[in-house]
């Protein structure tokens, strides 16, 4: 009984519990959805699908937490992944003429292409960190200011929507090893860096202490500052890994379009994985769970043949949802729905 | 004794809070055309009453009567009707609003159709700034002016409508004297004017020079109410801090011959308008003592030397080199701990385990790449468990489901990890039951045994004294006597009360009165 308790108290149990109701609504309601197909060594299906399509969101939501940890929003992601793809395209270059045949080449060499990009967007994070923790401008607006770096992704691209024709590139978003697809692999690597990052330094500790009483950590000799400046460079560089998979997996950097409305999925996502918008504790496991979420949530969507317009409703009725359970223990809640209070005791979390 | 009936009359007034009975039985009366002062040190229940006069919280038992009509106050909109106005510490009108607008938010008198009438409320707020002798221009924002004159619109505010009672809560803690003077000014207006005026504060010279009454509570318990002028400071402040002199003495190290060598020194440690400069020195081996009232600049004090706040000039030296504290990252690498008077809000890590609270300062010292391995982290923690016997179920309880006393010997316990030099202990005793007490003043006197310099804060003058090798005394954000040789009470309240002891005394009127 005691361990029920302990495991209901865990952040991720929420996230895992709504996961496996809506995989098990899938399975009775979506034919089809757990369909797995062996074709020319490669798995397809929907499964398949859901990680592949959520890898962007999950590399984003890993940075996304540690921001959310230090009790602040990190709302340029979007606009930060559109910067990298814009950098690792025009570096690699998407001149036809280059693409003769098969042995299409790069103007840069790879490696110093993606480095380059992933280099802009930790520049980027860094940036956001600067305005936060040393000017003191709330996040929200100075990671709002990052918004505009579509800007700075149109300026990059000449406004142009940049074709590519590199081969090597493509395999990050559209290759295979040993059947599955080759960023599946990468999330785990990078989320299991993430993961050690946190536990295996005192980075996590320092984050948690700062999130939790700013104060306190302040007293303790922790540099509260330096903290939340890490968070948001290690989220400029998740937004480049997810800018770049996007770029490799459409094979084109579209300033426009590339990574649009992701900010909001990965709050979403460190928020459902029971991450406390406040900051203070947080679980990476549960993120990268949130993030599946979102995902399948979204292919459960089109699955059904639901308009695909009308899916911000169904996220909003998840936030919504999630937003009351996390207000209170799930407990009071439900004993506040039994005792019946007055309507509008919902409250708002800041 | 005035014959007429009490303007305000509070009889028996009872509010418990989960396992705390903060009003005992409190009885306040108020006069019409008085300023009324309510003393008490922390937790006496002065906020406590108020909040009940004011509606911000309802009373478990008692009676309110104003002119004798009896009152049930359940919001601060219901005190306000039946003309109970108040004026709190933190001024909480808007800036960025012309001062007009501030007097008249929410009640802004409309036009016919339905509009603001801009004209009539200026020419109001004139009026009711010109009640208090001030003229201004009402039409600008509020922001321009100093916090003595947005605290004249605060009270013009509360004032406004045919108010009887007004609540000043430490109207004075954030002005200057000349600042204080215009309020007095202000004050006096208006008690002539009839209103019963209800005054807090922790100034004494502010109670002895504006009150024609005062009331002091203690502990949630009615103590006694007098005329202002027939009560000696003395025995004002005895009654608040409501003496048993008769504490075992625990710790006297400073034996004559046996010099210790100064760890920390400091000249001209002040900051302007929160602590005048002082000179202080800590040796190694000593507990000293810093005495005086709620707000005088003990705390205030520490948190300079901590690095927390910024002196505007001070020569520090540790051990006798110069260096510079400007952060507690600073303080302690020069081994300096602080355990701080508010644990919950500065101290404790409420959702982190008792293993990271206690780790956290030495991880803090290692830095984020050289991590303390998690075995060694338990042992260190399981260590101090038991070395101070914290109370919990094991290392990876959250710190928030101790006890206080449990919580406070977690902060000690997160300090002794770096082996400070020198450890500030602000309120250590503060809010924890009387055998956590008795245990924290005896780690103290053992870590000073030891070798530690050790810095005692404490309201409670028999802990000060029965920890402390030589007392610094403070009063009104200064310095006023130091205490050495045999300590006792008495001393130190006539040191507070007379600003004399040792000290040059600071006014020689008050020793003419009082000496």
């Amino acid at each position: 009984m005691d361990k029920l308790k302990t495991l209901a108290r865990r952040k991720e149990t929420l996230a895992v519990i709504a996961l496996t109701m809506l995989l098990l609504f899938n399975v009775f309601f979506t034919p089809g959805f757990f369909s797995l197909e062996l074709k020319e060594g490669h798995f397809y299906g929907s499964l398949i699908d859901v990680l592949k399509r959520g890898a962007p969101l999950m590399f984003m939501a890993i940075g996304m937490t540690f921001v959310i940890a230090t009790g602040s929003t990190d709302i340029s992601v979007g606009s930060v992944a559109s910067i990298a793809g814009a950098v690792a395209a025009q570096m690699i270059g998407g001149d036809f003429s280059t693409a003769a045949g098969s042995a299409a080449a790069s103007l840069t060499p790879l490696p110093i292409a993606i480095a380059a990009a992933l280099a802009v967007a930790t520049l980027c994070g860094v940036w956001n960190g600067f305005l936060v923790s040393r000017l003191g401008i709330q996040a929200l607006i100075a990671t709002l200011l990052q918004v505009a770096g579509r800007g700075i992704a149109q300026l990059i691209t000449r406004g142009n929507v940049i074709t590519m024709y590199y081969k090597p590139f493509f395999e990050f978003g559209t290759g295979y090893f040993l059947g599955f697809p080759i960023c599946i692999y990468v999330v785990l690597a990078v989320a299991l860096a993430a993961y050690l990052f946190s536990k295996k330094t005192s980075y996590g500790l320092f984050l948690e202490s700062s999130g939790s009483n700013r104060s306190s950590s302040r007293y303790a000799g922790i540099k509260v500052q330096r903290m939340i400046w890490v968070a948001f460079a290690v989220s400029g560089l998740m937004a480049g890994i997810a800018g770049v998979l996007i770029a490799s997996e459409v094979k084109a950097a579209d300033a426009n379009n590339a990574g649009l409305n992701y900010e909001l999925d990965a709050i979403l996502a460190v928020v459902l994985g029971g991450n406390s918008m406040k900051g203070g504790r947080f679980s990476l496991p549960g993120s990268l769970i949130g993030a599946l979420l979102v995902q399948a949530l979204t292919t459960t969507i089109y699955m059904k043949g639901v308009p695909a317009q009308t899916i911000l409703v169904f996220k909003a009725v998840v936030v919504i949802v999630v937003g009351i359970i996390q207000t209170t223990d799930y407990g009071k809640l439900l004993a506040k729905f039994i005792k019946k209070r007055p309507a509008g005791v919902f409250e708002v979390e800041k | 004794m005035p014959k007429e009936t009490a303007l305000l009359q509070m009889n028996d007034i009872v509010k418990i809070y989960p396992g705390v009975r903060a009003l005992n039985n409190v009885t306040f009366t108020l006069y019409r055309g008085e300023i009324h002062s309510l003393c008490g040190e922390n937790g006496a229940g002065k906020s406590t009453l108020i909040k009940i006069l004011t509606g911000a919280e309802i009373r478990d038992g008692g009676d309110i009567f104003l002119d004798g009509i009896p009152i049930f106050p359940k919001t601060p909109m219901d005190a306000q009707k039946s003309g109970i106005s108040t004026v709190y510490q933190e001024i909480n009108l808007c800036p960025n609003l012309s001062v007009a607008e501030n007097i008249f938010i929410g009640r802004q008198p409309r036009k016919r159709i339905g509009g603001i009438d801009w004209k009539k409320m200026n020419r109001l707020a004139e009026t009711a700034m010109a009640r208090l002798n001030i003229r201004m221009d009402v039409a600008s924002m509020l922001g321009e002016y100093s916090v003595a004159i947005q605290q004249m619109i605060a009270i013009a505010r509360a004032v406004d409508m045919n108010s009887k009672v007004l609540v000043l809560d430490e109207p004075t803690s954030s002005l200057d004297a000349k600042e204080v003077r215009q309020l007095f000014f202000t004050m006096r207006k208006l008690r002539n004017a009839g209103m019963g005026i209800i005054f807090i504060s922790h100034f004494i010279d502010q109670i002895y020079e504006i009150t024609d009454r005062v009331t002091i509570l203690r502990n949630g318990n009615y103590i006694d109410s007098q005329l202002t002028k027939d009560l000696p400071r003395m025995n004002l402040i005895s009654k608040m801090i409501g003496k048993d002199i008769a504490a075992d003495v625990l710790h006297k190290g400073s034996e004559a011959g046996a010099e210790k060598s100064v760890f920390y020194s400091a000249k001209r440690l002040g900051k302007r308008g929160v602590i005048a400069p002082l000179d202080i020195q800590i040796k190694y081996g000593e507990v000293l003592g810093f005495a005086g009232l709620l707000g005088c600049g003990r705390t205030e004090t520490a948190r300079l030397i901590f690095g927390i706040d910024r002196a505007d000039e001070a020569e520090v030296e540790i051990n006798g080199k110069r260096v510079k504290i400007l952060s507690p990252a600073d303080a302690i690498r020069s081994g300096i701990g602080f355990c701080p008077e508010d644990r919950k809000t500065d101290g404790i890590i409420a959702n982190l385990t008792v293993r990271e609270n206690i780790i956290l300062a030495l991880q803090g010292r290692y830095g984020m790449f050289r991590r303390i391995p998690f075995a060694k982290q338990v042992e260190i923690a399981n260590h101090y468990i038991e070395l101070l016997s914290i109370a919990t179920p094991g290392c990876e309880q959250l710190a928030g489901n101790l006890s206080g006393g449990n919580q406070q010997k977690v902060i000690l316990a997160r300090w002794l990890t770096i082996n400070p030099d020198l450890l500030l202990l602000d309120e250590p005793t503060r809010g924890i039951d009387v055998g956590a007490k008795t245990e924290i003043m005896n780690i103290v006197v053992r870590l000073a045994k030891e070798g530690k310099a050790i810095l005692f804060i404490s309201s409670e003058l028999d802990e000060v004294v029965r920890c402390s090798d030589r007392v610094l005394v403070f009063r009104d954000r200064s310095l006023t006597g130091e205490l050495t040789g045999e300590l006792d009470a008495r001393r130190i309240m006539e040191t507070i009360a007379h600003a004399g002891g040792e000290a040059p005394a600071r006014s020689p009127a008050e020793e003419g009165l009082y000496g």
